[in-house]
């Protein structure tokens, strides 16, 4: 188990090292010379060659590629044009706000996307998987930032039951205000006993959570549903019924054990999925978190902003199939006996 | 259809199949006039693949529902009609007191699952507590000539020869009464499969269990059956004792079967 | 991969046919009422290609399909003159959501046919020819997929000027290692069968073996991943339009449409309401048709439906 887990790490630092040198080349895909862009429009050509230089760009691209994965590793992800701090620490400001978010809605999506696939699965065929199954389809064919709009128009505006926007009620700051611990709202407002507060966080929690939890529930049910017809026809299930288990133990206990590991990768595609989702949906429910920054950044032209966020997820992804990939091959020893 | 052999005098067998169908919608796939099973007796059911032979072992167990089959007439065992039992009292038999084992070793147990887990689990299922569990497999993996330590394993470690066995542990370690063994060596290679036919002899020895074999492998049958029971397309053609059945056969399809089997002798 | 220790129930010879032998539309029938999800997608993607075609001839307003503006019908609600209510411009949504039909699946297909073309050729070389030329190709593709796509697509928008072309090639650049993937398993697994190895010994050569044995197993399993992705690139497509880095006005791009209508939302609520749900029916539609089609084609997969 320990060499999978060192061998697996290795590999995803070498993607990682990857991932950063792609966002390189997309950094230097922007049509036009920088050297002249940075200059300005009514530069010499003396100007150019001096701003070439200036900014490296007369360097063998090897050279640049290397100063650019050190900048990285030390931290310099460069200086948003907008805000004009570091990227990296806007990004830092901006995270723990869409973690909790995506976290929230990946809870949902296991606790109602597994028992729906069950469903599915015990009654192939029958009305109740033909709904599921359709519900699924659904969801994974949402435009998410339209039912973020359209669930805002009917809880928000028409039925009046939950909060449009923000993490909580603001003027709730000045009555019971937060205490910042790990900057998780929920969390810090829990730890700090801080109960308006907390019951504020979770209803603003309600409506951004089910817009991104809409996909990965899709994804779950059907993932769920077709490990478990898969496995549902083979002889140890037979045996297992066989030897006097009951049917709700042989398709919850039984056969979900070797659905785990697909459903744990399908996690960790959807955290990664998830994440740029927020891209989408956190604007409109003034969510102040990663997704808000980048809409942001796009809107303003903020190339640095644009490729940190574009760094920070894509490395996060990797992490995340990483821990993913390890918990599958604790769950199903066949994927580290190879 | 032959006459049945004269009933041995004594208690009812163990096991007492009556005008027994197993149909898929309207089509028919097993008809079976009588056949029984009694104490420390090995039965078996031979034919071709395909004859329905598995489907008895499903509705035996009352299982047949789970494939989309229907089951009509009298299954006796202990006193009880299983096809009138509900699904709560027939997963009290199931394991406890019906065991099954099946072709394909390797498939038989959940590749997740140690296989121990799933033997102690079992037991557990029907009234062990935890340490009585852990012995008792310990205890029927000895009777199995396997090393205790083995059930840490997963199936993917053991061979099929090794797994196959784990199951007849599995059955002894529950104290079952009778065995349904749907073509358990099918899928082993000869030398293993004369160490789990020794097995299920010594089984029967033991313990008096009653086993029920099933094979397309006449030779195999032969060997280890007290009975044979002859099923083509799902209808007993030919029953009997073993050696009578095989060496003097009434019906022509037993003939066809037994000239099948490849003979060591040269003709030359 | 599934050992069924039970015995299969021998297959139902269809009645009422001469002599037991079905024909190929009573075949493709009974497929298409074992899989309704295939019938009902099938269903709508036809509509929406219809509409596509005859959106000028359905369109009550063509010209709003433009650039054209009526100041006097600015943001009027649904009614019986425009059943879909008119934007900020005065253009009719209905017409302007039928021309729509014409812009997202035709920037789906051409996407899928450039990944295609691409990642397909890769995929061959990679998986038949083996040796460091796959492991190059793999390395690159696993470094690429290692991106969620939306958000490799949106880096790759946001730095080219915003426009459909440069929707297009972000999205496909994006795209294409799936099929690079795909291809190269089933290369490879061709290639690795005795009947190839026998081939290759009799001298047959390569392009041929590509051409008559690799390409036409591929072609299954490709036109079900390509099904099941034109939902998907649809969605990103329209995403990445929703923040302004694709369709630009006057295109009826449904994204876009949201975007521009997001300003005058929750009072007017039709400008947003009714693009979204064209994006919803086209990529359900599409998704429906793609699992019906795996469902049908996928020999792995047994028909529950």
């Amino acid at each position: 188990m320990l060499t999978f887990v060192v061998r697996r790490i290795l590999l995803a630092i070498v993607v990682v090292v990857g991932v950063i040198v792609v966002t390189f080349f997309v950094a230097h895909v922007v049509p036009g010379d920088p050297a002249a862009t940075w200059a300005g429009p009514h530069a010499s050509a003396a100007q150019i060659a001096r701003a070439r230089q200036f900014l490296g760009l007369n360097r063998p691209l090897i050279a640049q590629i290397a100063s650019y994965l050190g900048g990285i590793a030390k931290g310099n992800w460069g200086v948003s044009v907008h805000t004009h701090r570091s990227v990296l620490s806007d990004i830092m400001t901006a995270a723990p706000a869409t973690l909790e978010l995506v976290l929230t809605a990946l809870l949902i999506a296991v606790v109602v996307g597994i028992p729906l696939g069950l469903m599915s699965a015990r009654r192939p065929g029958k009305p109740a998987d033909q709904t599921i199954r359709a519900g699924s389809i659904l969801g994974v064919s949402m435009p998410i930032f339209w039912m973020a709009l359209i669930l805002q128009l009917i809880f928000s505006q028409r039925l009046k039951l939950l909060p449009a926007a923000g993490e909580y009620s603001p003027g709730l700051l000045f009555t019971h205000p937060l205490v910042k611990r790990t900057g998780f709202p929920v969390v810090d407002s829990l730890l700090g006993g801080n109960m308006p507060m907390f019951g504020s966080t979770l209803v603003h929690l309600i409506l951004p959570a089910i817009v991104v939890a809409a996909y990965p529930t899709g994804l779950i049910a059907r993932m769920v549903r077709a490990q478990v017809l898969d496995t549902i026809g083979e002889t140890h299930v037979l045996n297992v019924r066989a030897l006097g288990f009951s049917e709700r133990q042989v398709y919850g206990r039984f056969t979900m054990k070797q659905a785990w590991p697909p459903v744990a990768a399908a996690l960790g595609l959807v955290f990664g999925y998830s994440l740029v989702n927020t891209f989408l949906v956190e604007s409109i429910f003034d969510w102040p978190g990663l997704g808000s920054y980048a809409a942001a950044s796009i809107a303003t032209l903020d190339t640095p902003a644009i490729l940190g966020v574009t760094l920070f997820v894509a490395i996060a992804y990797v992490i995340a199939n990483l821990v993913v990939d390890i918990v599958q091959a604790a769950i199903d020893p066949r994927i580290r006996i190879r | 259809m032959t006459e049945l052999p004269p009933a041995p005098a004594g208690p009812s067998g163990r096991l007492a199949i009556t005008s027994l169908d197993i149909s898929f919608g309207p089509r028919k796939v097993v008809s079976i006039d009588e056949l029984r099973l009694d104490h420390a007796e090995i039965v078996g059911i031979a034919g071709e693949s395909g004859s329905g032979k598995s489907m008895t072992t499903l509705a035996i167990l009352g299982l047949a529902r789970t494939v989309g089959a229907t089951v009509s007439g009298s299954i006796v065992f202990d006193g009880k009609e299983l096809t009138a039992l509900s699904q709560d009292d027939l997963r009290e038999i199931r394991g406890r007191r019906i065991a099954a084992i099946f072709q394909s070793p390797s498939t038989a147990f959940s590749p997740v699952y140690k296989v121990g887990t799933i033997v102690t689990k079992a037991l557990r299922l029907h009234g062990a507590t935890k340490s009585e569990a852990a012995d008792r497999a310990a205890e029927a993996m000895r009777q199995v000539l396997l090393a205790p330590d083995l059930l840490r394993r997963y199936p993917s470690q053991l061979s099929g020869g090794q797994l196959q066995r784990v199951a007849i542990a599995l059955a002894l370690a529950l104290r079952a009464e009778i065995l349904l063994a749907d073509e358990p060596t099918s899928a082993l290679d000869v030398t293993i499969q004369a160490e789990v036919l020794d097995l299920l002899r010594d089984l029967r020895e033991t313990t008096g269990m009653s086993i029920l074999f099933i094979s397309h492998d006449l030779a195999v049958v032969a060997e280890l059956c007290d009975r044979v029971a002859v099923m083509r397309n799902g209808v007993i053609v030919e029953q009997g004792p073993a050696s009578q059945v095989l060496s003097s056969p009434a019906d022509p399809y037993t003939s066809e079967l037994l000239d099948s089997v490849p003979k060591l002798a040269t003709t030359k | 991969m599934t050992e069924s220790a039970v015995a299969q129930p021998p297959a139902v010879v269809p009645a009422g046919s001469p002599g037991g032998r079905v024909s190929r539309r009573q075949v493709a029938w009974r497929a298409l009422k074992a899989n309704p999800l295939l019938a009902v997608g099938g269903t709508l993607v036809l509509l929406i290609v219809l509409v596509a075609i005859f959106a000028p001839l359905i369109a009550p307003y063509p010209a709003d399909a433009g650039a054209a503006t009526h100041p006097f019908s600015v943001l009027t609600a649904p009614s019986s003159a425009h059943l879909f209510g008119t934007d900020q411009v005065g253009r009719d949504i209905l017409s302007r959501v039928l021309y729509g039909a014409r812009v997202s699946p035709v920037i789906a297909i051409i996407v899928l046919a450039i990944a295609c073309a691409i990642g397909v050729p890769l995929g061959v070389a990679a998986g038949f020819l083996g040796g460091w030329l796959d492991e190059a190709i793999m390395r690159v593709t696993d470094v690429f997929l290692a991106f969620p796509p939306l958000l490799l697509a949106l880096a790759l928008a946001a730095v080219l000027p915003a426009s459909l072309t440069s929707l297009t090639i972000a999205i496909a650049a994006v795209w294409w290692p799936w099929y690079v993937r795909l291809i190269r398993g089933q290369a490879a697994s061709v290639a690795g069968r005795p009947y190839v190895e026998a081939c290759r010994a009799l001298g047959v050569s390569r392009l041929r073996i590509i051409f008559r044995h690799i390409l036409p197993n591929s072609i299954t399993p490709l036109l079900v991943q390509v099904s099941l992705d034109v939902g998907g690139v649809i969605l990103t497509a329209s995403a990445l339009s929703f923040l302004g880095l694709g369709a630009q006005d006057p295109v009826p791009d449904w994204g876009l449409m949201i975007a521009e209508g997001q300003s005058y939302f929750t009072p007017d609520w039709w400008l947003v309401t009714f693009p979204g749900l064209a994006i919803l029916v086209t990529a359900f539609a599409f998704n429906l048709l793609g699992d019906g089609l795996r469902d049908l084609l996928d020999p792995k997969r047994s028909l529950i439906s």
